[in-house]
């Protein structure tokens, strides 16, 4: 993690301005472990809606994940990011993965070789993020799924970034968009996945998706103001 | 007969042959319809099976699905007929998927999975080249069964 500027005295509003391949790294240990720790909420989520299996499918994938994080070490940003959507794809047999798996290799090939990632670097790979998982689900905002936490999570991010906001800011922002979202799919009807078979019945249930989106966004987050403390 | 993702005996007879894929969440359930399809007569049709995940358990697999796709090529193209949910998922991210080698011309069916495949199959049994055989089991969503 790098931080411009030198240390200044201790009420001096440090910024992070770039994550390097050990940030993401970090990021992908934090959402692994926050996975686990919100992986029966999470299919409780997915029990009311779906096939009780969202939390289940993304705690296999990220144990996956973890296990491929240590020959990762040293690995640039887009290479880590590639690999965890490859893991993803290629370990959980539910919707999860072809879709996360898809919006982590997109950011990953997004970064291509950088090592390390500024704002607007990030920004189009959460947008590259955004349209793969577009393509592939061909979902929309407003039908109750992971884009309605992540669409809003890149308009956020994206106008924090041409504000010129740091990092920090920008991500709490995007990640507040992304938790309105989670809250905004409650009342929405299933137009997509297992839940759009249940009609009517999927309104008033929190969206799985969406939920673990803005958890994997949280926790890019923690990652970036916890450096920014230090 | 089949194994996950092998072809059927008529496999080395059937140059030309659309191939059908068949992408349940249920490894049974994807067998039980490629065996339905052979004692329904279209045993000539080229059908492989992607069901279940990798160890077996309930849910789609994109090795397993890859490899029926490859398995299914006759040099006619492939039509997968996926039952819902994630096999359309893993099926369309193949698709999309610029560094996994699947033959050129592979399309993915919207119809119900007993129905869609055994309409596929059938035609694709007597030869018909793609378009004929998607349009088959496109139309087996409204065939009205009553």
């Amino acid at each position: 993690m790098s931080t411009p500027g030198s240390p200044g005295s201790p009420t001096q509003h440090r910024s992070v301005s770039t994550l390097d391949g050990d940030a993401v790294a970090e990021w992908i240990r934090r959402v692994a472990d926050a996975i686990d720790g919100q992986a029966d909420q999470l299919t409780a989520l997915d029990a009311a809606i779906g096939d009780a299996d969202h939390g289940i499918n993304m705690r296999r994938g990220f144990h996956a994940v973890r296990e491929a994080l240590p020959q990762q070490a040293g690995e640039l940003p887009g290479t880590i990011l590639i690999t965890v959507g490859r893991t993803l794809i290629s370990t959980v047999g539910g919707a999860s993965g072809p879709l996360y798996g898809t919006a982590f290799r997109a950011a990953g090939k997004s970064l291509g070789d950088a090592a390390t990632v500024e704002s607007a670097a990030l920004l189009e790979a959460l947008r590259a993020a955004l349209a793969g998982v577009k393509r592939l689900g061909a979902a929309s905002e407003g039908d109750k799924t992971m884009v309605d936490a992540l669409s809003p999570a890149v308009s956020a991010f994206a106008k924090a970034v041409e504000r010129g906001d740091d990092l920090a800011v920008a991500l709490t922002a995007a990640v507040s968009a992304a938790q309105r979202g989670v809250t905004a799919t409650i009342p929405l009807q299933a137009r997509k996945g297992r839940a759009s078979y249940l009609g009517a019945r999927s309104v008033g249930h929190q969206d799985p998706g969406a939920t673990s989106t803005a958890l994997i966004l949280d926790q890019l987050r923690a990652v970036v103001v916890d450096a920014a403390g230090e | 007969m089949s194994s996950g993702s092998g072809s059927t005996a008529q496999a080395n007879s059937a140059a030309g042959r659309v191939g059908i894929v068949l992408v349940s969440h249920s490894p049974r359930l994807a067998e039980a319809v490629a065996e339905l399809i052979r004692l329904l007569g279209a045993e000539q049709a080229v059908v492989t099976v992607a069901g279940g995940t990798d160890d077996g358990q309930f849910g789609t697999s994109d090795r397993l699905v890859a490899e029926a796709i490859n398995a299914a090529d006759r040099g006619a193209g492939v039509v997968v007929i996926p039952d819902l949910g994630s096999s359309v998922l893993t099926t369309r991210r193949l698709l999309l998927d610029d560094e996994v080698e699947l033959p050129p011309d592979v399309r993915i069916a919207d119809t119900p999975f007993v129905e869609g495949a055994v309409a596929a199959a059938s035609t694709a049994a007597f030869g018909a080249g793609i378009a004929a055989v998607m349009a088959a089991a496109e139309d087996a969503r409204s065939i009205p069964k009553l």
